[in-house]
């Protein structure tokens, strides 16, 4: 089977001495929407920069589309579409001419990269910036043009280096409708996030990274049917005595026993939970999870 | 990549970099044409009468060749260190590193961007110099072939100077330090036949000696050395050059971690 990535045994070592990459091994299926976790240090980066050819790797294999990157390189990066964390063009540069200079590295001819420019700096609301030097834009608009320059030469994988860092929520989410409907049409989504609710809402398949080793690499249903416990918040219509308890449940109130936490091991019910507030005379009247599931299972895997 | 697309890569380069210097020709096109005004008004007609003849010619005429060529070099140099800095600064060098384009044409693009404004520089300054004498063509080919291998070769170096520069102060202390004094040594102003038996010798270690010769030769017909052995050095260096400056990029020198 032909992978969209496939990497084996991929070592890092900087010259400061610094091991980033201890022998990654990764696949990346065609098609797929792939999250790549870790926290800062763990590996992303590197391994994204080898990837795309702006980081030299010390040893393994990488295959883009079947395509060793050390037997032919040129053809693989045709495969590849990059939108990195930093903003990396010529801010000099008018928005269509960043696009479309991008797609003359490519090998394109001005006329198809002229449409292309058109199509996807429409689709992401740029059109009428089209213009104006890349250095006026804001933040986002900033962001889009960089998913619109790495489109232009129609890649198979599209890889986000945490594309939505500081983007507002609107924005965001109008940035993964798109991103999304790349998905559907058949182009491979790898992404790195620090919102990992995204992760969970997005994402197929997810491999966490630490310490430049890959600690866990799934679907992101299988990793989250491992987590055993959930910690729910349960507002509360008054207060319940601070020494409050139910039999089984491990619960904490707040300061004035206006706020339940309790901690559920899966295959409890919490319908107890509800009853036993029920005879207090207590009525929940919201409630969340603590914090986001994937999110704990993340803070546990890295803990090791 | 076909042949069809690595020529657009390589012509999406150059044109690039040409809009570059020609958007910003405040800073790239006007000071070279207003400093070399001063040159010929200030050494070739204030300074020039009272020096009198060099070479045959008045020291007006004697001057504008090397004049020209001083542009040349410099710009050309310039246009690649900073140029190429800059994409390094901004990360934007990272637009090609990503893509297919062979390192060949990306050194080609820079080369010739550089290659591209020295030229024109060189012309504005050779306009501005027929304001104040008049210019025989002795050889318009050597002319030409001098001017434009002079200028590739000094793209090269600032090529290789942007690779290994960390700072805009390492993009500026060669053209500060080493490349000035070339050419303000190279015989610009003067016949090395004025000096020493000694400071010829040193003289002609100058590899900016030969190239200001070979131009002032298809100019005017004089030259204080050799002329095919000025085209051989010339033609070495940039083998030389080219080789060096494709080895550094093929190993991500300052490019890639």
């Amino acid at each position: 089977m032909t992978y969209a990535i496939e990497i084996s045994d991929l070592k890092k070592r900087y010259e400061s001495g610094f091991e980033a990459l201890k022998g990654v091994n990764l696949t990346v299926e065609k098609g797929d929407f792939f999250a790549l976790l870790g926290p800062n240090g763990a590996g992303k980066s590197t391994t994204i920069g080898i990837l795309c050819s702006l980081v030299n790797k010390s040893s393994g294999k990488v295959a883009i589309f079947g395509e060793d990157i050390d037997k032919n390189f040129a053809k693989a990066k045709q495969y590849l579409g990059v939108v990195p964390q930093e903003f990396n063009f010529n801010v000099f540069e008018t928005v269509f001419n960043v696009v479309v200079t991008q797609a003359g590295f490519y090998g394109i001819d001005k006329e198809t990269a002229a449409k292309r420019a058109e199509k996807y700096l429409k689709e992401l609301d740029l059109w009428d910036k089209k213009d104006v030097q890349s250095r006026m834009l804001s933040g986002g608009m900033k962001r889009r043009l960089m998913i619109a320059r790495a489109l232009i030469h129609e890649p198979e994988v599209l890889i986000l280096d945490e594309p939505t860092a500081g983007v507002d929520i609107e924005l965001r989410r109008s940035m993964w409708e798109f991103i999304k409907g790349l998905n559907e049409n058949g182009t491979t989504i790898i992404l790195t996030t620090h919102y990992l609710e995204e992760a969970e809402q997005l994402c197929r398949n997810i491999a966490i990274i630490n310490a430049g080793e890959i600690v866990e690499n799934t679907s992101v249903k299988a990793l989250l049917k491992t987590l055993n416990q959930e910690t729910f918040i349960l507002d509360l219509d008054q207060a319940l005595p601070l020494d409050w308890s139910i039999e089984g449940f491990n619960v904490v109130l707040n300061n004035d026993g206006s706020s339940l936490e309790v901690e559920v091991v899966k295959g409890q019910s919490i319908n107890r939970i509800f009853s036993a507030l029920d005879q207090a005379n207590v009525n929940v009247v919201s409630m969340r999870n603590k914090s986001n599931r994937l999110e704990e299972l993340f803070v546990k895997l890295i803990k090791g | 990549m076909k042949n069809s697309e690595i020529w657009i890569a390589f012509y999406t380069i150059l044109v690039r970099e040409i809009r570059r210097f020609t958007r910003i020709w405040p800073q790239t096109l006007l000071p070279p044409a207003i400093t070399m005004t001063l040159y010929f008004a200030i050494f070739g007609n204030l300074i020039g009468d009272r020096i009198g003849e060099m070479g045959g010619f008045s020291y007006m005429q004697y001057i504008v060749p090397g004049l020209i060529m001083m542009s040349v070099i410099t710009n050309s140099y310039s246009n690649v260190s900073s140029s190429f800095f800059s994409a390094k600064f901004q990360h934007s060098i990272q637009e090609l590193l990503v893509s297919p384009t062979p390192n060949w044409v990306i050194l080609l693009g820079y080369v010739l961007g550089g290659v591209a404004r020295g030229l024109f520089v060189g012309f504005i300054v050779t306009i501005l110099s027929l304001f104040f004498t008049h210019l025989a063509l002795e050889n318009l080919f050597l002319t030409v072939l001098v001017v434009c291998l002079t200028a590739i070769m000094f793209s090269l170096g600032g090529f290789v100077n942007a690779i290994y520069a960390r700072s805009f102060d390492d993009v500026s202390i060669v053209p500060t330090f080493i490349l000035t004094p070339l050419t303000y040594l190279g015989g610009v102003f003067y016949s090395i036949d004025l000096l020493s038996d000694f400071w010829q010798s040193v003289s002609l270690l100058n590899p900016v000696l030969y190239m200001v010769n070979a131009f002032r030769y298809g100019i005017l017909g004089v030259s204080d050395i050799n002329i095919y052995w000025a085209l051989v050095m010339v033609s070495v260096f940039i083998v030389v050059l080219f080789w060096y400056g494709l080895r550094l990029l093929n190993q991500g020198k300052g490019i890639r971690s």
